[in-house]
């Protein structure tokens, strides 16, 4: 039997620590697995004994990209759990930061991690020396969703204005007209890079996932809706413990997310856009169209398109949110502490994230679970690559390598939130 | 003049200490605090005719040591200084205005190595010393003092 084994010590452009190894036989890639090396974070035990009004400071610190998406899926299973719905103006807020919170993570991966992949550049500092233009607007793009966020949020990176009931301080209409003509310039950004990606050349590959998002009620969701399935699963996210499992696999100190009896799901662009299409604005739905996507994209390698449409639509959502803001009458709802179970499901720009919160009488966390989108795509990652990667044995050793992280890439894995990402190791068995 | 850090975290608000000693007696340059995202850092730099950039670092060196270093001239040194959780920060963001072309003419980063980065931490004594020292050489240096 050949053996060849092949070690990358730095798989570059994902956000955290790892490694990644994989082992083929005769041609045959046999297995792949994500060694996830950075320690656990604890942050579920740091929760404990600690008020639930302080959840959604504290969760947010778990991801410096994707904070936003920490501190709603708190602040909605904390409302879960004492029975209040936040509506109206402060709901419509709320989407608006998640708007911010998209835009700015999508185009950061867009841009700065995964284009240059596309183009054949080590990095996005290599990518700008021959496409300054572009690069520019990816980063103009990107400043916008940051200027929502500093605006709702009052800083760009762990918003600290966001609580649960509502806000600590609600803006002025006028305060968000400057964000509109922004957002306006930032909308045709997201346009052109729709269409920039759309002209990539992609791996002709697809993969029958299960697709797991959020359903909207005919809105493209953010914090609300069912958690739905491409193979019929449709639970309130109350539900999600008894139709979800983590369980723990050697190689890796994040946990790994299956659907019960199942297996493998997919969270995060490509399932959302799978199940929410038709909930996507209608300029976002017609760029989709014309990019090619259909109404489901299997080919992880175009999900840069899918983050692109979004990205548009977001544009789109924030400034119909602008357009309509009513100043509310208070910045949050009353909240009574009492001993109870809540959780929420929001959809983090890289997939869905999973808060179920326990409270005692007096308002403390007796229990805190969070399954964060990566932890629940790592097996699809995985799975991704031992389908993919046996066509790609034949190629020379960098190549090969390469394919092998972009494919990582594809799904925008923040293995800081799961915990931390990554280095490279193939045995091709040959 | 950009002062980077974040003051709630120990040494790394030596940037921060440095604009704090400038106070408004820096001429005409524009003193701009900020904690160190790339693109923010990035969007500061273009279209200035000159940059002063001071930062924490981390380089085994001794706590307190100040290095400068002229960006026009040569990169940073690969590490030392701390990317944001991006895995952007102000190395990257500097590099990516060389690729833009939109480096300032003059580009000069101050480092004070640092020591603790704790929440809530205050400078250690030798950063602070540090920060002072600085303050002054940018005041020579930018006005000729």
């Amino acid at each position: 039997m050949n053996v060849k084994t092949i070690k990358v010590d730095q798989l570059a452009r994902v956000e955290g620590e790892g490694a990644l190894k994989v082992i083929a036989r005769d041609g045959v890639v046999q297995s792949a697995e994500l060694n996830i090396f950075e320690p656990p974070r604890f942050f579920e035990a740091f929760l404990r004994d600690r008020m639930y009004t302080e959840a959604p400071d504290i969760t947010a610190r778990i991801c410096g990209i994707c904070p936003v998406a920490y501190q709603m899926s708190a602040v909605h299973a904390m409302e879960n759990a004492l029975g209040v719905a936040v509506d109206g103006p402060l709901r419509e807020l709320r989407r608006l930061i998640y708007c911010g919170e998209w835009i700015e993570s999508h185009t950061l991966h867009i841009y700065m991690l995964h284009a240059p992949d596309f183009l054949g550049y080590a990095g996005a500092i290599e990518m700008a020396r021959d496409h300054a233009d572009i690069v520019r607007r990816g980063l103009d793009l990107k400043r916008a969703g940051n200027s929502i966020i500093a605006l709702l949020g009052g800083r760009e990176i762990h918003p600290i204005n966001v609580r649960v009931g509502g806000f600590y301080r609600t803006p002025r209409r006028r305060e968000l007209q400057p964000l509109a003509e922004e957002l306006k310039r930032a909308r045709d950004f997201a346009l052109a890079t729709v269409r920039w990606t759309a002209g990539f050349d992609f791996p002709d590959v697809a993969r029958d996932y299960e697709f797991v998002a959020l359903r909207g009620d005919g809105e493209y969701p953010f914090s609300q809706g069912r958690i739905a399935s491409s193979r019929g699963l449709d639970i309130s996210a109350a539900e999600y413990d008894e139709h979800f499992e983590e369980t723990h696999v050697e190689h890796s100190t994040a946990l790994h997310a299956h659907i019960k009896a199942r297996g493998p799901y997919l969270t995060g662009p490509l399932a959302r856009y799978a199940l929410n299409a038709a909930s996507l604005s209608p300029l976002a739905r017609e760029a989709a169209r014309e990019a090619g996507l259909g109404t489901v994209c299997a080919n992880p390698f175009r999900s840069i398109i899918v983050r692109a449409v979004e990205v548009l639509y977001a544009c789109d959502e924030a400034l119909r949110i602008i357009d309509n803001y009513e100043e509310p009458e208070r910045s949050a709802v009353d909240l009574d502490a009492r001993a109870a179970t809540g959780s929420a499901a929001t959809e983090a720009p890289r997939g869905m994230l999973y808060h179920r919160y326990q409270l005692s009488a007096d308002g403390k966390i007796a229990d805190a679970r969070i399954i964060p989108p990566t932890s629940q795509n790592q097996p699809s990652i995985e799975e991704d690559l031992k389908t993919f990667a046996t066509a790609w044995l034949d190629l020379p050793d960098d190549a090969l390598r390469h394919r092998c992280e972009q494919t990582i890439r594809n799904h925008d894995p923040c293995i800081s939130c799961a915990t931390h990402f990554l280095r490279f190791e193939i045995d091709r068995g040959g | 003049m950009i002062c980077v850090g974040n003051p709630q975290r120990g040494d790394d608000a030596a940037g921060r200490r440095v604009a704090e000693a400038l106070g408004a007696s820096l001429g005409d340059v524009e003193i701009i605090e900020e904690e160190g995202e790339a693109t923010r850092l990035l969007a500061r730099l273009e279209g200035a005719d000159a940059a002063y950039i001071v930062d924490a670092c981390v380089s085994g060196a001794s706590v307190g040591d100040i290095r400068r270093f002229d960006i026009s001239a040569g990169q940073l040194p690969p590490t030392g200084f701390a990317a944001s959780t991006h895995g952007f920060g102000l190395a990257e963001a500097l590099e990516l205005a060389r690729s833009l072309r939109a480096m300032p003419q003059r580009c000069v980063v101050y480092a004070i190595e640092g020591g603790t980065f704790d929440i809530g931490a205050p400078l250690s004594p030798a950063v602070a010393a540090a920060a002072a020292i600085v303050a002054d050489r940018l005041r020579a240096e930018i006005l000729g003092e």
